[in-house]
């Protein structure tokens, strides 16, 4: 660099050559792979491209095409709709039930997993997102007592921290989902199970309840509920204590906040029984809800979903569009390249360097 | 460099020597040079404050102050001051190195020692503390410490001879004399230090060759002129001490003066880059008002009613409100649009280009042991651009260095070599010289190839001896002989120097001369010439000759000049001679040769009294004594024998036809500035291929008055475009003029080329007059500037850069370049034989022009096509990384959330896409080094800044749209309802986020992939390794262990594990990629397949052939055959003449032991020192240095 010219330097190497190393480095001679777009490189890769991607895509949509759902929203807009009293008159903890009557019209088999669904509910606000506490989900003693300052407004009620504080928390959504089989007439109340709904890694690592001596109420006991909440955090599952505090399943799955303004989270499983009949048959149901959750003065949807499952997940029709559409434009392209290539193309590329 | 302090102007300067108590009043500046900025205490303030002036900087500092805003602050504030912090500290780094090398010149050059006559004593003090006032001394060889009045010296009268290479250029010495009055002083310390005389001269400024001022001294007043003062920068030569007074002090001196204050150069891309940024800032504006918008329309018809599960602050009152804070959110987070490391990267990449160039072995120059040194690291890429190149000559184009190469005498051309079977042979390295060893006194360093001149002279022709002889006598060189047998001659012109150097080498020594004898030493015997008139050169006589008696007592005199003088002065009877040596003469100049035709006259006793009379009264005469003796001097040299013609090299540096030949090509126009004269240059030109005898037509513009200087260039243009432009030249024209030059400049037809000489220039240059002179000069191929002022040259340089907004080139070696070289966007400085001014001043030096082909046509073409490579790809990730946010703003209530992790978004740019772009910005080429350099065509896109312009950041930022938007709404299609293969959702933020990342990591992979024409090794890694970094830190950031530390930092916990392992996203990913990608290879495809650019045809070319082997494809220089003739070989001005018939200059001592001993020692010092020159003058000339990392 320009600073190397002192004159000390010079006569120190008045003997030694400045000539530069002749490295492949140095002398920018490295070693190198120059790829260019060839036709005989561009052209096949499209073709390749195109090939692939449109089985694939069928794949996909056959898939998808094969996956059972069912989708009924139950919001009641319409007062006379089943749910509509409860909709228009229901407040957070005064409980109104409803009940949806629907028909599965095939058999649904292997596992079924049952959905809440929510439109227009914007958990992906900035302010809404922010407005948790890790660390106070996570079991820190410090944070359950003094929440961070993301959770405002829901972070003191009564002098008391709130626990679990912020928006989201606090916005959990409190439905209940029975579902019936009409049985000839009688009620079979399908088996709902809650356990496995949630991400290992959010049960196990990110969730914890905050570890001391007695059980979750005393743990508790200086916190406040939400204020939407009509029952404290200790008592979301007071059957079991794995599922109870911070790590209730319910709870868990709604605080991975969706990325969208409209989402489905997991509700229930409904296992498999035997391998006989089917897990849901054909037939008439009854949806049985326990309506808590207000979501009209927002015009917000609610939905309950019923779905199997594949192995590339739940019905997703746009995958295997989108495969198949990319894949149907590379071959396209291709052979409009290829036409072009044949037509106008310089084959001969060295032939006219001027100099 | 700063002036010391607020200063009132001043208006004449006024200091009493010896005096300090006087002078101090007027508070003049002092010796001290002061070049750094910073010291210990003020670096950092003054260093941030310099970097946050930037606007960038501001901008980001002004960011990280809103990210403290809770409300507004969409991102954690670590993701603005990682980068920020890490771009200041780099620069600020960098600013310190080079403050502290400034620091250290500048204090060497404080520190050199002087003898300052203090209290009657001579004392030694550091150069800083000279004062105005100070009675210096200097010695031989030693460098003037400020600009001093001459009062005395060692030699007779008062004289001193200087060396003003440093500030002119001019290599020759120049003679300075003291007054008469303060040359009595001698070296009297006494006398010296009563010496109380007052000087009133003109303020500090920077010209060179004037000065007026008076000295009042014992109630007489002197007037003074620049011949009496010894300028900061010269070196005493030949004088063995001299006394002066500082008139000037440090910052005020004449050369101080002339550097002038650094211009910060900036390459068009930096600007181009600037608008750009402001461009983008603006988007960023409408982008921030548009989502803003949103917001508020949002906040009022869905946020109001979603009240229940978000309620608004309490003191946000409504939704314009919340809209206003939201514009400033998206401020922040698309912030990313202007990437902060975009200037840090530039810089890093061009560091590493200016290494390229230092570390290029093909530059380097084994003679000088100089390697090429890139002294800026801002300006490569402009390399890739330049349009006109101004260059230097003497040193430059030339090597300076003269060389009796041939002659004709008496009708026989000596001095081409020929083989056993006649044919001409080219000279070599091998070729063998003549030997010389039968002449005790010959110049060991002289060559010459042609034996039979050498036996001619043994066999004792008498015309070869007559030649030689009057070789030896027609001059004005001064000898000194330190030592028996070694000789050395002080000519005032290298031409004549050399001629008398080949006399002295066949055997006609020049020994001595007083004013009234030469000594010669022929063929080993003494003979001493009485010298009896030197009729001197000058520009209109273009011949000089003297008038000899020899030891017969024959009177004769010898004359030496340009062909078409003499040839009219000869006797009739030479014709058929006359007409032979034509011929050669013919043969010379078409080989760029200097000559001189030689002719000799024998005078009569009688005949010569009279002259001699009529000379004698004439040089006393009081009137029209010029013409008189011109008159006179006509008179005698009538009649003239023809001797013969020498002919001179002025020595071509090396490989510099084929290098103008090949930037020519090139299509970049050379212009030769120089201060030699018109013949010299116009010489020069043809030597180097500037000038060739197949131009239509060389213009030459002589004028001397405005008028004529118009008209002729008037007359040049109408022969060129062939019709009469219009003679007004008024202001309404000026707006057509525009369109219809570059019409014109296409439909030139031929080559003409425009030799116009300084005074016309100056001319020229006026206001009114300069459009036309360069629109006239731009139709030309080449423009040679001769006897032009270094403020000239730098004119010229800043009216091409001003009109014609094309991208220049300086070179030049000489201090006399430096101001060309500053106000070029781009000078180079050859490290050659006028010291290191040039060097310093330069952006780039090296050690011979012909590297200049390679500095631009390989080195600046890549550097140009990596940075445009480099931008294109970096504004397109950028916009691609953050417009997923603008999409994302529709569906999350134009919150400003972030679609990514914030870590995501603060190693995006740093960690994950740098090192790849950097490794392309570095080591990409299109085509190799040979190809380059072969196909000089290729240098074009530069030129028309093809590469990256608006058209091109358009595209990038359309492309960079187009990313974004697939990347958004690709897996929003493929998320929004679906659920993961074991039933639990996938629609979750943190999982978007995390594909929405991995694909566009992948996407940005893939295109610099795409990009990337060079994969070496390093590319490999880098590549790979980013996308290796960037899963390694993704599985990192999400892992168990951070989050059990930081809980709140590390919220994605779990989160890679979990998406990564499906399918589902893979296969997102994997569209996504594809279908950002396809396009943009289908594009260029086509692009390459239909409308293949000079590069891709070379590219494909050079794969083809990879494994023949390559064609050795070099340029023949083709021999010209001229009709030009006779570039006259004198170079210096009348005056020496003069001074040797009246003895003036001559020393006459008596050779005593100590003398010889001293002059010895001072001749092998004069030796040394030359050798240590370049590190002499570096010291000196640290002051002007400027280091640029």
């Amino acid at each position: 660099m320009a600073t190397n010219y002192s004159p000390k330097d010079d006569e120190g190497e008045q003997h030694k050559s400045r000539k530069p190393d002749n490295t492949a480095f140095k002398q920018q001679r490295l070693p190198a792979w120059q790829p260019i777009l060839t036709a005989g490189t561009v052209l096949p890769a499209f073709f390749i491209i195109g090939l692939v991607f449109i089985p694939i895509g069928i794949g996909l949509f056959v898939t998808s095409n094969n996956i059972k759902e069912f989708e009924i929203d139950y919001t009641g807009i319409e007062p006379n709709s089943p749910c509509g009293i409860c909709a228009n008159n229901g407040t957070w903890n005064t409980t109104c039930t409803c009940e949806v009557h629907f028909r599965l019209d095939q058999p649904f088999e292997g596992n079924v997993f049952m959905y809440y669904g929510l439109s227009n509910f914007y958990q992906n606000h900035r302010r809404y997102v922010k407005s948790r506490d890790d660390s106070q989900l996570n079991g820190d003693k410090s944070s359950l007592k003094d929440p961070s300052k993301e959770c405002e407004p829901y972070r003191m009620s009564n002098g008391r921290p709130i626990a679990p504080c912020g928006a989201i928390a606090n916005s959990l959504f409190n439905d209940t989902l029975v579902l019936y089989y009409m049985d000839n007439g009688t009620r079979k109340e399908i088996q709902l199970t809650s356990n496995g709904i949630a991400w290992w890694t959010d049960k196990n690592v990110k969730f914890r309840n905050p570890t001391g001596d007695g059980n979750l109420s005393t743990i508790f006991k200086d916190t406040a509920k939400p204020l939407n909440w009509p029952k404290p955090v200790y008592d979301l599952d007071p059957t079991d204590p794995h599922n109870n505090g911070f790590i209730n399943e319910d709870f868990i799955v709604w605080m991975r906040t969706a990325a969208l303004p409209t989402f489905r989270k997991l509700y229930r499983l409904i296992m498999k029984t035997d391998s006989l009949t089917p897990t849901l048959q054909q037939g008439n149901y009854t949806l049985h809800v326990t309506y808590n959750y207000p979501v009209l003065s927002f015009d917000g949807r609610k939905r309950m979903i019923l779905s199997t499952i594949s192995w590339m997940g739940g019905k997703n029709p746009f995958l295997g569009i989108a495969y198949i559409t990319v894949g149907s434009i590379c071959f396209f392209l291709g052979v409009v390249l290829l036409i072009i290539h044949h037509k106008y193309g310089n084959r001969n590329t060295s032939a006219d360097i001027p100099n | 460099m700063k002036l010391c302090g607020e200063k009132l102007i001043e208006e004449e300067r006024r200091a009493i020597a010896n005096n300090r108590e006087y002078n101090e009043k007027f508070q003049y500046a002092n010796n001290r040079i002061k070049t750094s900025k910073y010291n210990v205490v003020t670096f950092l303030p003054i260093n941030l404050f310099e970097q946050f002036q930037r606007v960038a900087n501001a901008y980001f500092l002004f960011l990280l102050l809103l990210q403290l805003i809770p409300h507004i602050s969409s991102l954690s504030w670590f993701t603005t001051i990682v980068p920020l912090v890490l771009v200041l500290t780099i620069t600020a780094v960098k600013d310190a190195t080079d403050d502290f090398f400034r620091y250290k010149s500048d204090n060497q050059v404080n520190n050199r020692q002087s003898q300052v006559l203090i209290d009657g004593k001579l004392q030694n003090e550091k150069w800083m503390n000279v004062r105005v006032g100070d009675v210096i001394k200097l010695e031989n060889n030693q460098f003037v410490a400020a600009d001093l009045l001459l009062l005395s010296s060692s030699e007779p009268h008062g004289l001193g001879y200087v060396e003003t290479a440093e500030l002119d250029g001019e290599t020759n010495l120049k003679v300075r004399h003291a007054l008469t009055v303060t040359s009595e002083l001698g070296a009297d310390m006494c006398r010296l230090a009563e010496f109380d005389g007052e000087i009133i001269c003109e303020p500090p400024n920077n010209k060179l060759d004037k000065f007026t001022g008076t000295l009042f001294w014992k109630e007489t007043k002197y007037s003074l002129d620049n011949e009496k003062m010894l300028l900061r920068g010269c070196v005493l030569r030949n004088t063995e001490w001299c006394f002066g007074l500082v008139i000037f002090a440090g910052p005020d001196t004449k050369l101080m003066q002339n550097s002038g204050r650094t211009k910060f150069k900036r390459t068009s891309i930096d600007r181009l880059m600037n608008t750009l940024v402001l461009w983008i800032f603006g988007f960023l504006v409408c982008m921030g008002i548009i989502l803003g918008i949103g917001n508020s329309i949002w906040e009022s018809e869905v946020g109001f009613h979603f009240h229940i599960y978000l309620p608004w602050d309490e003191w946000m009152k409504n939704a314009i409100f919340s809209g206003f804070l939201s514009f400033w959110s998206y401020i922040i987070i698309l912030n990313t649009v202007v990437p902060i490391s975009l200037y840090v990267s530039v810089e890093v990449i061009r560091l590493g280009h200016s290494y390229f160039i230092n570390w290029d072995r093909k530059m380097y120059y084994a003679n000088k042991n100089t390697s090429a040194e890139a002294r800026t690291t801002t300006l490569n890429e402009e390399l890739g651009q330049i349009e006109y190149i101004f260059s230097d000559k003497t040193g430059t184009l030339t090597q300076n260095i003269m060389i009796f190469n041939k002659c004709s005498i008496n009708g026989k051309a000596y001095g081409d070599v020929y083989d056993e079977l006649g044919h001409k042979m080219e000279v070599s390295e091998r070729t063998l010289p003549v030997d010389f060893s039968f002449n005790s006194l010959a110049d060991l360093k002289f060559k010459f190839y042609d034996a039979s001149l050498v036996e001619a002279i043994k066999l004792e022709d008498p015309s070869v001896h007559e030649f030689f002889r009057l070789l030896s006598l027609c001059h004005t060189v001064m000898p000194e002989e330190k030592n028996e047998g070694e000789l050395v001659y002080q000519a005032q012109s290298p031409d004549e120097g050399a001629l008398v150097t080949a006399a002295r080498s066949f055997g006609f020594v020049f020994r001595s001369r007083t004013p009234e004898t030469i000594t010669v030493n022929e063929m080993g015997k003494s003979v001493v010439y009485q010298l009896l008139a030197i009729l001197d050169f000058n520009n209109v006589r273009k011949r000089m000759s003297v008038i000899v008696r020899n030891p017969e007592g024959q009177i004769r005199l010898y004359s030496k000049g340009a062909d078409t003088i003499l040839f009219e002065r000869l006797h009739p009877s030479n014709e058929d001679l006359m007409c032979v040596t034509s011929d050669h003469l013919s043969e010379f100049a078409g080989e760029g040769l200097r000559t001189l035709v030689l002719a000799y006259k024998d005078l009569d006793e009688a005949y010569f009294d009279k002259w001699q009379k009529m000379h004698h009264h004439a040089s006393t005469a009081l009137e029209n004594r010029d013409e008189q003796l011109s008159d006179l001097y006509e008179e005698i040299e009538q009649d003239m024998m023809l001797l013969g013609a020498t002919a001179v090299e002025d020595k071509l540096q090396e490989g510099v036809s084929d290098t103008i030949a090949n930037l020519t090509l090139a299509n970049i126009k050379v212009w030769v500035l120089t201060g030699d004269k018109q013949e010299t240059a116009v010489n020069i030109g043809y030597s180097c291929n500037i000038l060739t005898d197949d131009m239509n037509e060389i213009f030459i513009v002589s004028g001397c008055t405005v008028l004529e200087v118009r008209e002729q260039i008037r007359k040049a243009t109408e022969q060129m475009v062939g019709t009469p432009v219009c003679n007004g030249h008024g202001v309404s024209e000026k707006n057509g003029s525009l369109k219809l030059e570059s019409v014109i400049e296409e439909t030139i037809m031929g080559d003409y080329a425009l030799v116009i000489n300084g005074h016309s220039l100056a001319h020229a240059l006026e206001a009114d007059m300069q459009r036309e002179f360069l629109d006239m000069a731009s139709m030309c191929r080449t423009v040679i500037c001769c006897r032009v002022t270094p403020l000239q040259k730098a004119q010229v340089v800043e009216l091409v850069k001003t009109f014609k907004k094309a991208v220049t080139l300086a070179i030049g070696d000489g201090a006399n370049d430096v101001s060309m070289i500053k106000s070029a966007h781009i000078g180079v400085g050859i490290s050659g034989q006028e010291g290191m001014q040039a060097v310093l001043a330069s952006d780039y030096s090296f050690g011979q022009f012909r590297y200049l082909q390679r500095l631009l046509l390989v080195h600046g073409r890549w550097s140009y096509l990596r940075m445009c490579k480099f931008l294109y790809y970096f504004f397109y990730k950028n916009f691609a990384f953050t417009l997923v946010h603008f999409w994302f703003g529709f569906f999350c209530g134009f919150s400003a959330q972030t679609v990514y992790d914030q870590w995501f978004i603060t190693l995006y740019n740093i960690v994950y896409t740098s090192l790849p772009v950097l490794a392309m910005g570095i080591f990409d080429q299109d085509v190799n080094e040979q190809k380059s350099l072969e196909y000089t065509r290729l240098y074009e896109p530069g030129q028309l800044n093809l590469l990256f312009n608006k058209r091109e950041f358009f595209i990038c930022i359309v492309q960079g749209v187009y990313t974004s938007i697939v990347l958004f709404f690709v897996p929003y299609g493929a998320f929004c309802d679906t659920t993961r293969d074991d039933g639990t959702h996938l629609s979750d933020y943190q999982s978007f986020a995390v594909t929405v990342a991995t694909s566009l990591v992948i996407v940005v992979s893939v295109q610099i992939g795409l990009d990337t024409s060079y994969w070496t090794a390093v590319n490999h890694f880098f590549i790979w390794g980013s996308v290796a970094v960037y899963f390694s830190i993704l599985f990192a950031m999400h892992s168990n262990g951070l989050f059990s530390i930081f809980p709140s930092q590390f919220p994605f916990v779990g989160n890679a594990r979990n998406s990564l392992v499906h399918l589902t996203v893979w296969l997102v990913i994997i569209v996504t990629t594809v279908l950002c990608i396809v396009p943009v290879v289908a594009i260029r495809f086509l692009m390459v397949d239909l409308k293949p650019t000079l590069s891709d045809k070379v590219r494909y070319m050079q794969r083809v052939r990879r494994k023949q082997k390559p064609l050795q494809h070099r340029m023949r220089r083709v021999n010209r055959t001229s009709s030009r003739r006779s570039g006259y070989a004198f170079s210096h001005q009348e005056g020496f003449g003069e001074l040797i018939t009246s003895g003036r200059n001559m020393r006459f001592y008596k050779p005593s032991p100590v003398v010889t001993g001293k002059s010895m020692l001072s001749s092998t010092s004069w030796i040394e020192n030359l050798r240590k020159k370049t590190t002499d003058t570096m010291n000196s000339f640290g002051s002007e240095k400027n280091i640029k990392l």
